[in-house]
């Protein structure tokens, strides 16, 4: 046989494709459900992380359920919205809807000394990709207790700097609410104001777009849930 | 060339990254914290060795004009079936490898044993070929690791050596360290040692 020919080698690498392409399915349909608990405990961790719990990730799953006492999708008037999972709300797709076509995920959670936090799931762009993050707030609504960011691939010691606790402790006793109307936190250059009396958190130095990307991300995500936060106010 | 040489030689004295200088973007990518330059350096020598067998096995059926693309073929397969297992049974070290897991498929060592040693020796010597080459950059890997992260961070693992009283002396961990440069630095290091005790892979002037 000539193993030179034009017809040998189109049907040897159709063959070589076919078998490893073969491979390579079975490899991600066995493997998927495993992945996926991984990523659910990834979210979990990531979750319990603005309430300032930090687990391991093979602990997540058990201290989620520990601490996450009920979750709810609303929309942007503050109602409930029925038949909705708030863990499977694909933020990333509904932070790109308009304002009142939102499902807005909250987790109600339970801390050790039994007050009661609302976290609220946010999703943006950095620099160079995406950046995501969870905030809590006290059960008045008005005040932020913690707050998680993380990224994709930031530049390391600038804008991946978000995801350190020096930025994001920075969040702590921020208000969502004032006079009873709702402002989002700014993220300003160290040593200015922000125009207006909103509450504000110094940007990373040399981390500009990424710490604006976080103000547009806490102005666009959290936005949608000022009904809400404002019920819980009353 | 006898099994035990083609095994042990990568380990010094025909090291793929100090001496041979392939697969050095990994070396700097990977090597800040010890974890997952060892997982590195597992899932190179998982690729390699397998790949070298499965090329050495249909190394008489390949046709030629289109050896590359083959060998290309077999090691992104195998590189994805490793990435979707680590993100299955490893999924936080699969998070801090990210891309570089993807780029073994790039990585010069591969392509370079394949072309140089499977194409024209059988399973067996190509397995061990691989092996020795995979550890030769796991050696490399761990020694850039450990001094990185024990330097940068004052851990290995994960766990802290540095004791806390070095700290409250006025010790501080060197954030250079921490940055791929310092990785480039290190091996040259590595590099200098080697060739000072090896007379033979010096230059004559």
């Amino acid at each position: 046989m000539n193993k030179q020919s034009n017809a040998y080698t189109i049907i040897y690498i159709i063959v070589l494709v076919v078998i490893v392409g073969t491979a390579l399915a079975f490899t991600a349909i066995s493997l998927k459900p495993r992945q996926q608990a991984n990523a659910d405990a990834d979210k979990m961790r990531q979750i319990l992380a603005s309430v300032a719990v930090e687990v391991p990730g093979n602990e997540a799953i058990a201290a989620y359920e520990r601490y996450i006492t009920s979750t709810f999708v609303v929309d942007e008037t503050g109602n409930r919205v029925a038949d909705a999972d708030a863990f499977t709300v694909d933020v990333a797709k509904q932070s790109k809807e308009s304002a009142s076509e939102r499902l807005l995920p909250v987790y109600e959670c339970t801390l050790d000394d039994s007050s009661v936090k609302y976290i609220l799931p946010m999703y943006g762009a950095g620099l160079w990709g995406p950046i995501w993050g969870y905030v809590s707030v006290d059960s008045d609504g008005t005040t932020i207790y913690g707050a998680y960011f993380a990224h994709q691939g930031e530049t390391p010691g600038l804008g991946a700097e978000i995801e350190k606790p020096a930025f994001s402790s920075q969040f702590s006793g921020k208000k969502l609410i004032k006079n009873g109307a709702f402002v989002p936190v700014a993220v300003v250059k160290a040593g200015q104001v922000p125009a207006g009396d909103a509450d504000y958190v110094d940007g990373i130095s040399g981390g500009t777009i990424t710490s604006k990307g976080v103000g547009a991300m806490i102005d666009n995500c959290l936005q949608p849930y000022s009904a809400f936060l404002e019920s819980l106010n009353k | 060339m006898a099994n035990k040489s083609v095994f042990f030689n990568p380990f010094s004295k025909d090291n793929p990254v100090i001496v041979q200088i392939l697969g050095i973007c990994s070396v700097l990518a990977v090597t800040a914290k010890l974890e997952p330059a060892i997982v590195m350096g597992l899932s190179v020598i998982a690729v390699l060795a397998f790949s070298n067998v499965i090329i050495s096995l249909i190394r008489n059926t390949i046709p030629t004009n289109i050896r590359i693309i083959v060998q290309l073929v077999v090691v992104a397969g195998l590189v994805v079936i490793v990435s979707q297992l680590l993100q299955a049974y490893a999924y936080d070290v699969s998070k801090q490898l990210s891309v570089f897991i993807g780029l073994i498929i790039t990585n010069c060592i591969l392509m370079g044993r394949l072309e140089a040693f499977a194409m024209a020796n059988r399973p067996w010597p190509s397995f061990l070929d691989g092996v020795g080459n995979g550890i030769g950059y796991t050696i490399i890997l761990v020694i850039v690791g450990f001094f990185r992260e024990l330097l940068g961070s004052g851990t290995l693992l994960g766990f802290q050596i540095v004791p806390q009283c070095f700290y409250e002396a006025g010790y501080v961990n060197n954030g250079l360290m921490i940055l791929p440069p310092m990785a480039l630095v290190l091996v040259a290091c590595i590099i200098w040692v080697h060739r000072s005790f090896n007379k033979d892979l010096q230059e004559k002037q």
